[in-house]
């Protein structure tokens, strides 16, 4: 078995992905990506200032990191293929972060507009990873629409709640044609051990490192989580027991009279 | 339903009663939920919570931190004409004050946006007052679309408008509109605003909804804190917020925090509002609206500015003037308020980044 995340043809060793986003100093997010060794990076092009060297976010990301623009800040589709456009242009590289939130109240994505999105911009060459509600239904029509990697949600964004979306993303996994990433709701460690523990490809971890007091050390700390879930998913876990196995079979008097 | 349906449900509520019976044990319940209701937000202002507030202090700095991340955005305000039909007698630019009065053409405001877009902001709001007349959607339009040659984001705060013509602002490159109710508190709003169009306490009240309804970005609003009773303002603010969070997805509303000062004119505040209360409202709103975006101007000091940076508030004016232009030209026209917070761009930036937190200047370019 592969041990490598492919997305859109580019291997990575690293199935951690970061984000530059909440940081209280961008000059934090150097030793962040080497300490999580994280070699893919999501930053909002909208909050990128091309005029502003040093409010420039692409000048404190080292150049071997994959960027991964996204498109926060999106609420259709059209939006969204314009946000990518753009950044395209402006020397972000092909791989583009689909986000369309139209629901300012829970920051629910808005799945239909981003398959979209994902048609329009897969067609034109991008590598596309598209944000979502975990719906099996959704995540087969952005296969189908050319997405490189589906990206459920774990839990509402900058929630740091988990997991909770868990059997809806064990359905996406059971049935997938591409990685699964799960994107936002990750909130420590144990979360992320346990996404990769499941089967999921990666997962992307922004607000619980820039916001933890130390967030180089907490990038580590995702760093060894994500590696520890990996191999425990390809060790294959002794499965999980939901009772108690009686040490005496239960039918065992069946085949009594076969005993030697 | 209008948001005055909501207010007139509460016109029998006893709040000096409810206030009297909040107990320590009501505060620490509304601490402990993270979804709070009406009742949680009247116990989060109420006296008692006054002995709770570095408790509350560090809940809201957590939820603060958790939704938007160490960060302040920033903006920049540009008032583009001081001639005003109102007499509102809390506004420096009332129409019975004798102060040095401007309107800048179309030609002024550009090289003003010029002259403010080499300072690196990248956010800007135009204000007006409100002036038969003068001010009409065709100037609004003119220095909107002006002000979008030159920055990514452009709001404004002028006289409130039909739904048709936020429309036709926001295909015009318009994103934020900002809009103070003043004061909720009906009789007292009729006391202020003595004439002119602002006198309409309905009209005014249904104009983030009408700008909600046109499909605007971002939404702010506010009571002008020292006219109405501080905790009924503060709560009505807080149920108009969270009425057109819930009732408009689509758009983001915030809320900010001006407090009287000593504007021209000389008008003293009904009610003071002192440091206390302003932080105690400030964490209230955080908490009963986590998501919501808290906005102060520089009307507050350098100093309160940098205290108050980690309890919720998340967007700060910087590098302001509250006359009528006076980034190109010399201005000598009068402020609508006494800036307190004088401080430069780069003085905030650095202010900012002493407390640990990122500046952020761009945040969206409008597509």
């Amino acid at each position: 078995m592969n041990n490598k995340l492919v997305l859109g043809g580019h291997v990575f060793q690293s199935r951690l992905l970061t984000g530059t986003g909440k940081f209280s100093d961008k000059n934090l997010i150097e030793p962040m990506l080497d300490s999580s060794n994280s070699q893919i990076i999501t930053m909002a092009l909208r909050r990128i200032d091309f005029k502003n060297p040093k409010e420039n976010i692409l000048n404190y990301i080292p150049k071997n990191v994959t960027l991964l623009p996204n498109t926060s800040g999106a609420r259709t589709a059209e939006e969204a293929i314009k946000i990518a456009r753009i950044a395209r242009e402006a020397g972000c590289g092909d791989f583009i972060k689909i986000e369309i939130i139209n629901d300012m109240k829970y920051l629910m994505p808005d799945n239909q507009e981003t398959i979209k999105a994902t048609k329009v911009l897969a067609d034109e060459g991008f590598v596309v990873l598209p944000y979502m509600m975990p719906d099996l239904i959704a995540a087969k029509k952005l296969e189908d629409a050319g997405a490189a990697a589906v990206m459920p949600l774990g839990a509402p964004i900058g929630s740091n709640r988990g997991l909770e979306t868990r059997a809806l993303i064990e359905m996406l996994n059971d049935n997938k044609r591409v990685p699964i990433i799960v994107d936002a709701g990750i909130g420590k460690p144990s979360h992320a051990a346990e996404a990769m523990e499941m089967g999921c490809d990666a997962v992307l971890v922004n607000t619980a490192i820039a916001t933890a007091y130390d967030p180089v050390k907490m990038g580590r700390a995702f760093s060894l989580a994500v590696e520890a879930g990996r191999e425990a998913h390809l060790a294959k876990m002794a499965e999980e027991k939901k009772y108690a196995s009686a040490s005496s079979p239960l039918t065992g008097f069946l085949f009594r009279g076969e005993e030697k | 339903m209008s948001f005055y349906n909501l207010i007139k449900k509460w016109e029998d509520f006893d709040f000096e009663g409810y206030f009297s019976k909040v107990s320590c044990e009501d505060i620490k319940r509304t601490l402990q939920k993270d979804k709070l209701e009406e009742l949680d937000l009247l116990n989060l202002l109420s006296p008692q919570a006054r002995n709770f507030l570095e408790e509350i202090a560090k809940k809201s700095c957590a939820v603060t931190r958790q939704h938007f991340g160490n960060i302040i955005s920033l903006y920049i305000p540009l008032y583009v004409s001081n001639y005003c039909t109102n007499h509102c007698i809390y506004c420096g630019f009332n129409k019975e004050n004798k102060i040095v009065r401007k309107h800048l053409s179309l030609e002024e405001v550009e090289k003003e946006l010029i002259a403010i877009s080499k300072t690196g902001m990248s956010h800007i709001i135009l204000l007006t007052g409100e002036a038969k007349g003068l001010i009409d959607i065709n100037y609004l339009k003119g220095i909107v679309e002006k002000a979008t040659k030159y920055f990514p984001s452009v709001s404004i705060e002028v006289l409130p408008l039909e739904t048709e013509d936020y429309q036709v602002l926001k295909q015009s490159g318009l994103d934020g509109l900002t809009v103070y109710q003043e004061v909720y508190d009906e009789e007292i709003y009729d006391q202020v605003h003595i004439s002119g169009g602002k006198k309409n306490y309905r009209f005014r009240l249904d104009t983030p909804e009408r700008g909600g309804k046109a499909g605007l970005r971002n939404i702010n609003i506010a009571p002008l804190f020292g006219l109405g009773e501080i905790k009924k303002e503060a709560f009505f603010a807080g149920l108009h917020l969270r009425y057109l969070t819930d009732k408009y997805l689509n758009t983001e509303f915030g809320i900010s925090l001006p407090r009287i000062n000593n504007a021209e004119g000389g008008f003293r505040a009904f009610h003071k509002m002192d440091d206390a209360a302003f932080i105690q409202v400030m964490m209230a709103y955080r908490l009963f609206q986590p998501k919501a975006g808290i906005t102060v101007s520089t009307r507050e000091s350098h100093e309160f500015r940098n205290n108050i940076m980690p309890l919720g508030v998340t967007k700060f004016s910087a590098g302001s003037k509250t006359g009528v232009g006076g980034y190109a030209e010399k201005d000598l026209s009068t402020c609508q308020f006494e800036i307190s917070d004088k401080s430069s761009i780069e003085d905030t930036e650095n202010a900012i980044r002493e407390r640990g937190f990122q500046p952020v200047y761009k945040d969206w370019h409008t597509i």
